[in-house]
């Protein structure tokens, strides 16, 4: 029942706000909306911790288990919270006159289609349908991130539609691929696709067909999770659309498409069973594919002069760590990985709320432009600091925890990529603290900003963050063992 | 082994696909692409059709269906709105002389030809030998989508792809559940339709649909 | 083997005879779709005998091989059509015909040509040499593709054996002809000076190819040079034939189907012929550097026949 709340409530929204989103009062129905949403999700949530760790729903179409309850969780909470954001937000945005109603009632409509696809891609069953609940959540934001009308969003829209476009429908051949080797033993029909049903049998699979899906599934959804060299739609999109699409996106979106990549590895590591020792062939490309991003990104960081942007190569460089940690696999670098997936996207969605105001008042998203954050509006420049500094990985804060098992985890195990992890936070972490430093302490003449910033989003999501470095409440870290072993740990 | 001639027509079309690929590769009027994509679904309904009918595969005719409706019909239909809408239809050269792109176009094919034989003979199909025309197909569009600039070339290679990959289900396992050809099918619509708001935001914005005046954000 | 004989010269006389009776077609067709009042279909057989009955005029630089081409030209092209199954199968010749050796036939043949353009040094006659040894240089290895699909499947090069099994076994639809049939149409326009490579009743210096080639003939050397042109067209149209649509072609020794293939043969090239007028009437010349993107696509035509061949037809 909470799954077709869960689904239900955000589709409806967007029905809703696409037919009368041009009142005054849409923003708050869209809260609203994200609220209910957020209510069903705790209550499924509460169902799964009392009624075991899988609940199969709806003749085997949903199903639920610790690894995708969490991220449900997650993603109904971002999704309320920067919708508490935006709400402000975007009224400004209106006032400077570079929105208008129709607009406004494109995004809200949007962002509820955006949050029910996201939701669907994280409790189906089916990996086909897994695949189009991944694509139908690009085609959601494609309008988003043009939602300026600018040359440039609309650039980079573009190049996030043809990117994404091109690299889901890699996946697709893999999902066909996949489908391929499960026809075999499952039978042709509906059930052969569900994630279920391939779990029981897949070390009868044949393995070279699924190692071959397996590269194209990896292919495809990592370009949505933006590993290097696919990720260059990434910052553009961060960078030019409405900064709450930048929040979700960066937050969330990143998280699903991982998650379609786990789905497809612990397949791909039953097909292929234990005939190597360590590292299996999709952990291998993973933990490559990672610490390229890791990498590359951290060296991107350097230069970049846009703080929109910077962000973005910094959510390339943690989606890049944690694929890293899953590549590894075992209990504790699955652990890692889980807790670092929810530290980045509270993380992040709190910094990108905290700058979205300051660039607001800033009039610009140049770094250079923006100043001393610290004397015009305090609780804006020390959200932007506390946020730097927890997503840079400082203790106390839960970021460093989970960098910590990671790095600790790949020294015990795979000790050659440590040079590399530690040279490329090292640098990512002196870049973005110079950066961020001036714009939070510097010297300016800007006034005050007019209107009250919504900063209830940001504290909430750093105070959890930091709660969550000091102490993980024993059911959290249970859940989070079981989701681990889930993923082959 | 003497072929049926069902299979022998399945053949015939596949041959066909990968010829309209590489007319559309050497295509340069839009509108002229729009026809070709227009063939290209409806050699793909027949075959899909003709499938269904020789093996009994009742689900397929409603892929040869959707197919034929979308990809026939709609699709073409909306495309050639569009470019007179927008008043595109002028010859455009590839960035990528016609040759050249012809050259690797069958390096491609040899490739995929190659990628997909120890694939289709684990495959208990009739038609698994069709299997590496549709991976050339995929492979070929995206060559094409490569190597033009123009905004609505582009979407019709992403649309040539979805057609091999649908071709390529099709050969190898006689298509997907029919909830995600559904859901598929479904996305494809909502992305064109979504494309079409989009090439006019552009065409206001640039004044043009050529994506050469897209190239302002880059890494320096 | 007398009667193998017999039908083999009957075969060769007849394709010499018929040729220009085809270019005659062609050219009433193209009138007709173009909306001209068309020449009567005999039309190049009264050029022929007038261009016979006047006295040839030959350049004072003239070497010996520029009177001696055009026979040179004329016999390769009447041992080609000869070659060809037109209405029979399995003749005498028919060890010979085999079609890598045909392509060196026409090479031959398209060698003297050029030499002949170019003994007497005018500059059109270097010009169009240039420009044909351009085209044939693209259009032969595409030729060559469209042979080795067809000699694939068949196992062999022999023109006989092929034309036995497409046409006198089971009947076997084979994708990769239908890519060899398009690629053939391509390289038989090119080759033989046809729209849209070249325009055959073009005097128009900067475009003309072959017509470049033979300005400095007359009288009895250009009538077998024309003659020759209507000789190649014949063959390559039974070639055509021959490859893809073999039906009708009487086997080894059946005597009983030789009227019926001669009214087959003769019903396929009136189709045929009415296809080349369409095509000449409906597009345009392109210019000489689309050229080699023309015969470029022929040439990978007949590569993905291949290809295909190999995937769908092992």
């Amino acid at each position: 029942m909470e799954i077709y709340c869960l689904l239900g409530i955000p589709l409806s929204g967007g029905l809703f706000l696409g037919l009368w989103g041009n009142r005054r009062n849409a923003p708050e129905i869209n809260a609203l909306f994200s609220f209910l949403t957020l209510v069903a999700a705790v209550a499924l949530t509460a169902r799964i911790i009392a009624h075991g760790p899988m609940v199969v729903a709806g003749e085997g179409w949903f199903f639920i288990d610790p690894f995708n309850v969490f991220l449900v969780a997650l993603t109904a909470f971002v999704a309320f919270t920067t919708s508490l954001f935006s709400r402000p937000y975007m009224r400004i945005e209106k006032e400077h006159g570079r929105l208008n109603d129709k607009r406004l009632r494109l995004y809200h409509s949007s962002y509820q289609v955006f949050i029910a696809a996201m939701l669907l891609a994280l409790t189906t069953n089916n990996m086909g349908i897994l695949w189009v609940s991944m694509e139908a959540a690009t085609l959601a934001t494609v309008l988003l991130v043009s939602l300026y009308r600018t040359p440039a969003s609309l650039e980079a829209a573009w190049k996030y539609f043809i990117l994404c476009g091109v690299g889901i429908a890699q996946a697709l051949f893999g999902t066909i691929l996949l489908y391929f080797a499960a026809e075999k033993v499952l039978g042709s029909g509906g059930t052969a696709l569900l994630w279920t049903h391939l779990n029981a049998v897949k070390a009868q699979l044949e393995p070279t067909v699924l190692q071959l899906a397996f590269v194209f599934l990896l292919v495809g959804y990592g370009t949505k999770v933006g590993l290097a060299p696919l990720h260059s739609w990434l910052p553009d999109a961060h960078a030019e659309g409405p900064t709450p699409v930048s929040a979700v996106l960066s937050g969330l979106l990143l998280n699903v498409a991982l998650y379609a990549v786990m789905r497809s590895k612990v397949l791909v590591d039953g097909a292929l069973g234990s005939q190597v020792e360590g590292v299996s062939m999709a952990g291998g490309l993973m933990m490559g594919f990672g610490l390229l991003s890791v990498v590359v990104a951290a060296f991107l960081i350097k230069r970049q002069t846009d703080v929109k942007r910077m962000f973005a190569y910094s959510s390339i460089e943690h989606m890049g760590l944690v694929t890293f940690a899953f590549g590894m696999g075992g209990p504790v670098a699955s652990f890692a990985g889980l807790l670092h997936m929810t530290m980045h996207s509270l993380t992040k969605s709190a910094i990108f709320f905290a700058v979205g105001h300051a660039t607001q008042k800033a009039g610009t998203q140049l770094m250079d432009g923006i100043r001393g954050l610290i004397k015009t509006s305090p609780t804006i420049g020390w959200g932007l600091m506390l946020g730097t500094i927890a997503i840079l990985g400082v203790p106390p804060f839960g970021v460093f925890a989970s960098e910590f098992l990671i790095i600790t985890t790949a020294m015990h195990e795979h000790a050659w990529a440590t040079p590399f992890l530690l040279l490329a936070l090292g640098v990512a972490f002196a870049s973005i603290f110079g950066r961020v430093q001036p714009m939070v302490f510097g010297e300016t003449e800007l006034p005050a900003l007019p209107h009250q910033p919504a900063l209830v989003p940001v504290f909430l999501h750093l105070g959890l963050v930091l709660m969550l470095g000091l102490f993980i409440p024993p059911y959290l870290a249970q859940w989070y063992r079981q989701a681990a072993a889930l993923l082959g740990g | 082994m003497p072929l049926t001639y069902n299979l022998q027509v399945i053949n015939l079309l596949a041959a066909l696909l990968l010829l309209i690929s590489f007319a559309m590769l050497s295509q340069r009027r839009i509108a002229g692409l729009i026809t070709l994509f227009a063939w290209q679904g409806a050699a793909l309904s027949a075959s899909t059709a003709i499938v269904a009918w020789s093996t009994g595969q009742h689900h397929l005719y409603w892929s040869a269906g959707i197919t034929l409706v979308l990809k026939v019909i709609a699709m073409p239909w909306f495309f050639y709105r569009l470019i007179k809408k927008l008043n595109v239809d002028r010859d455009v050269e590839p960035m990528i002389n016609i040759p050249t792109t012809m050259l690797i176009g069958i390096a491609l094919v040899i490739f995929a030809f190659n990628l997909a034989l120890p694939i289709s003979q684990m495959s208990g199909t009739v038609m698994r030998s069709t299997l590496g025309i549709a991976m050339a197909t995929v492979l070929l569009a995206f060559l094409m989508m490569i190597t033009r600039s123009k905004a609505i070339p582009q979407v019709i290679g992403f649309l040539a792809m979805e057609n091999g990959l649908f071709f390529a289900a099709t050969s190898a396992t006689y298509g997907m559940p029919l909830v995600v050809e559904m859901g598929v099918a479904l996305d494809v619509l909502v992305g064109v339709f979504v494309l079409g708001i989009f090439f006019f935001q552009i065409r206001e914005t640039f004044d043009s649909l050529d994506l050469k005046h897209m190239e302002k954000l880059k890494e320096r | 083997m007398i009667t193998g004989i017999l039908l083999q010269t009957v075969q060769t006389l007849l394709s010499i005879l018929l040729a220009p009776l085809l270019m005659g077609w062609v050219n009433q067709c193209r009138a007709w779709l173009q909306g001209r009042s068309a020449p009567p279909i005999t039309q190049p057989y009264r050029t022929l005998r007038k261009l016979f009955n006047k006295d040839a005029v030959i350049a004072h630089s003239a070497s010996p091989l520029f009177r001696f081409a055009p026979y040179m030209i004329f016999a390769c092209m009447a041992l080609a059509a000869g070659l060809v199954p037109t209405i029979a199968n399995d003749l005498p010749f028919s060890p010979a015909a085999d079609v890598i050796a045909l392509v060196g036939i026409f090479a031959l043949a398209r060698v003297f040509l050029a030499l002949a353009a170019m003994d007497i040094g005018t500059a059109f006659g270097s010009l169009g040499a240039r420009r044909e040894m351009l085209v044939s240089f693209l259009a032969e290895p595409a030729l060559l593709m469209v042979f080795f699909t067809a000699s694939l499947i068949s196992q062999s090069t022999e023109l006989p054996i092929i034309v036995q099994t497409l046409a006198h076994k089971d009947f076997v639809i084979y994708p990769s002809m239908a890519f060899a049939a398009v690629a053939f149409w391509m390289v038989s326009t090119a080759e033989n000076a046809r729209i849209p490579v070249d325009n055959p009743t073009t005097h128009l210096e900067l475009t003309m190819i072959h017509e470049a080639m033979i300005l400095e003939y007359s009288a009895r050397h250009l009538a077998l040079i024309e003659w020759a042109v209507a000789l190649k067209l014949f063959t390559y149209s039974v070639l055509g034939i021959a490859l893809f649509v073999p039906w009708g072609i009487a086997q080894r020794g059946d005597f009983a189907a030789l009227p019926l293939a001669l009214v087959a043969m003769l019903a396929k090239l009136l189709v045929g012929g009415a296809a080349l007028s369409l095509q000449e009437a409906v597009s345009a010349k392109v210019r000489l550097f689309r050229a080699p993107e023309f015969l470029g696509t022929a040439f990978l035509l007949g590569v993905l026949g291949m290809l295909i061949h190999f995937l769908l037809e092992v």
